[in-house]
């Protein structure tokens, strides 16, 4: 045992020199680009959209970046290499979840909107209530997610750089959080976009060559890697089947249900998902950037489950679970295993660019937010020029980084999949509801849209607070597993640990009842106009730029 | 030229301005009712509303068995790979069937229509 401990010690800090030097070649060489990209920023539509004049390849694999976070490659290898099976579900449902976003919104959403959510959700409604809410909803799902990346920098850090100590990672988050600060205020959504392009190609390969070497040392065979996970396993035969950590109990397959209805409704909600569909040219390239994204999201899901059983088969689940940074250190500790020093830092280099990557995507879609629906639509009604706008939302840029250094300097010790996961029955239950609505049912009115976006927004929020996950779960020794760590404090009376369930049908429900008994009509031209825009382009936002 | 330039615009939703001519509100009106667009809304919602209730219901088949099936999943079909690894993988070919099924309709079913709308809305050629 001691042996072990000691190999994960130091296999876990691999080389920090070598780690920080690809890191730090990373950081330079995307940030020429994107000073050279933002030279042709001058309007708001730059800012916000990248002149809408991405084509659907780069703006597809820009999706992929944006949304293949830490959880996704940290936390999904190392969720399969732990628990097996159980952590594949989370690959199946942030992928089926892209046919929602390619079938209902992705398009229409292009053709109706400028800059924002919450231009969509507000078309035909009265525009400072709905802009309003759509803004609270927008801030908060995007604030979630980025405590999750800024979370998962902090765990990353201790793990590749052997900084365990307090000061020290706080201190990464905060560089982290700065760089990704400077990100967005230099390139706007075009130096961002090129960002998450680089490591979503950086990742991906990254993914390819670390499967391809896994298989290749066990015959190419995708059995003969889980057999040797499940002779590696404390669960043995149980990692290769559903169960391991969802089928305890009755209470547990019901949670299991409702993340699992989380993950697919959820993907189609998120904001800076949506934003990125306006940085084409036109509603056909939208659609050509979610086929790119789902071939790229779904081939990097596959390379996951060869990962997480080969971590379990290589590294072992026992050194990885007594590693620093436990589940989510599987996948730099199997590309020591393989490419010793050079690959590890890598990966790590690969790890950082992606935390990087999507907070600048996050940041700059709640500070466009912020400015765009907030400052000007509710506070100064419409009434100031672009310019301003656009130096709102940069001022904005500088405070959503600052907090987000603090909340994630808090939130550091927290499990990075599990956060994305609830922020994910955040946007399912506030947003998707009044996304589909807007876009399809005529008689959907203001008070609905209030209801289902608030009522959305509170119950999964609430229900988080009163879970287990906030306070009084404690595991077999005592030890508290929820974010109070205090095993005395415990506040919870919802058993459940993602909302979705209950809250997703909520918000559907208020929606239509906020409709039907408001006593104000549907606006009929508005909707009309929101139709035939939606399907058909005529009206829609031209792209200002040619690349 | 981008409407940007002079200021958002103002508490309406927000209207291009850029390329063709910017279709008046009546003009919305007008097109919705007209049987030209009335076709494209049934040929989208025909194939977009009835496959998102499939993949639904074939997704959430997998999640309840995984669920409530685990040993019926747990059955082994070739060397260690079982039917809950394969039923997974079948839901990346669906998904990517699907996506496949979906493109061909958009580009032959669902463009060439939108266009014609759009166009004579614009009025740009």
């Amino acid at each position: 045992m001691n042996t072990l401990v000691r190999a994960a010690e130091t296999t876990a800090s691999g080389s920090p020199v070598v780690n920080m030097a690809i890191f730090l070649a990373f950081v330079a060489v995307t940030m020429v680009i994107v000073i050279r990209a933002s030279k042709t920023n001058k309007s708001a539509a730059d800012y916000y959209t990248g002149g809408r004049a991405f084509t659907g390849g780069q703006n597809g694999t820009a999706i992929a970046g944006d949304y293949l976070s830490a959880a996704s490659f940290l936390g999904i290898t190392g969720a399969i290499a732990l628990t097996g099976f159980d952590g594949f579900l989370y690959s199946i449902g942030f992928l089926v979840a892209w046919l929602v976003a390619l079938l209902l919104v992705a398009e229409l959403l292009r053709n109706t909107g400028k800059f924002t959510m919450a231009d969509v959700l507000a078309f035909r409604m009265r525009q400072r209530p709905v802009r309003t809410a759509a803004a609270i909803s927008t801030l908060t799902v995007s604030f979630f997610y980025l405590l999750a990346q800024m979370a998962g920098a902090g765990g990353l850090v201790s793990l590749l750089m052997g900084i365990t100590g307090d000061v020290g990672q706080s201190l990464t988050i905060a560089v982290v959080g700065v760089l990704m600060i400077v990100y967005v205020l230099v390139g706007g959504m075009k130096g961002t976009t090129w960002v998450q392009i680089i490591k979503a190609v950086l990742l991906i390969s990254g993914a390819a060559l670390m499967s391809l070497w896994v298989l290749s040392r066990y015959g190419f065979s995708l059995s003969n890697v889980m057999g040797a996970a499940a002779d590696n396993s404390p669960l043995g035969d149980k990692l290769l089947e559903p169960g391991a950590k969802y089928g305890v109990s009755t209470l547990t397959k019901v949670d299991f249900i409702s993340l699992a209805m989380a993950l697919v409704l959820g993907t189609a909600g998120l904001p800076h998902v949506l934003m990125r569909f306006y940085t084409v040219p036109t509603s056909k390239e939208a659609r050509k950037s979610v086929v790119w994204a789902i071939t790229l999201i779904g081939l990097f899901y596959l390379f996951s489950l060869v990962l997480g059983y080969g971590a379990a088969a290589i590294v072992g689940p026992e050194t990885i679970a007594g590693a620093p940074g436990k589940a989510n250190s599987a996948a730099p500790l199997l590309a020591y295993e393989l490419g010793g020093t050079l690959l590890l830092g890598f990966i790590s280099a690969v790890a950082f660019a992606t935390i990087l990557a999507v907070v600048a995507g996050l940041t700059i879609t709640a500070s466009a937010s912020f400015a765009h629906d907030v400052y000007a639509n509710v506070i100064k009604k419409g009434t100031i020029a672009a310019d301003a706008e656009v130096r709102v939302a940069r001022i904005a840029a500088v405070v959503i980084g600052v907090l987000a250094i603090f909340g994630g300097i808090l939130a550091k010790d927290q499990n990075i999949a599990f956060l994305v996961a609830l922020a994910f029955a955040v946007a399912a239950s506030a947003n998707l509801p009044t996304i589909l609505y807007s876009l399809f049912w005529k008689g959907f009115t203001t008070r609905g849209a209030l209801w289902s976006i608030y009522g959305g927004l509170i119950s999964s929020v609430g229900l988080i607070i009163f879970s287990p996950v906030v306070s009084g779960k404690v595991d077999a020794n005592g030890n508290s597993l929820s974010m109070i760590t205090n095993p005395n404090v415990d506040f919870s009376w919802f058993p459940l640990e993602n909302p979705g369930l209950i809250s997703i049908p909520l918000a559907f429900f208020l929606g239509w009842l906020g409709s039907v008994t408001d006593k104000e009509q549907p606006n009929v031209a508005k909707f009309a106009e929101m139709e035939v825009r939606s399907l058909t382009g005529a009206g829609a936002e031209k792209s200002v730029a040619v690349h | 030229m981008s409407s940007d330039l002079q200021g958002p615009p103002d508490m309406g939703a927000p209207v291009g301005t850029g390329g063709g001519g910017t279709p008046d509100p009546e003009a919305y009106s007008r097109a919705q009712v007209s049987p030209q667009f009335q076709e494209l809304r049934k040929r989208y919602r025909g194939f977009a509303f009835p496959m998102t209730l499939a993949f639904l219901v074939w997704y959430f088949a997998f999640v309840l068995a995984a669920v409530f099936a685990p040993g019926w999943m747990a059955t082994p079909v070739w060397g260690n790979v079982n039917i809950g690894i394969v039923f997974g993988l079948l839901q990346f070919v669906s998904t990517g069937l699907i996506t496949f099924l979906y493109v061909r309709h958009a580009n032959d079913r669902l463009d060439p229509l939108a266009a014609e709308i759009r166009d004579e809305m614009e009025g740009t050629r």
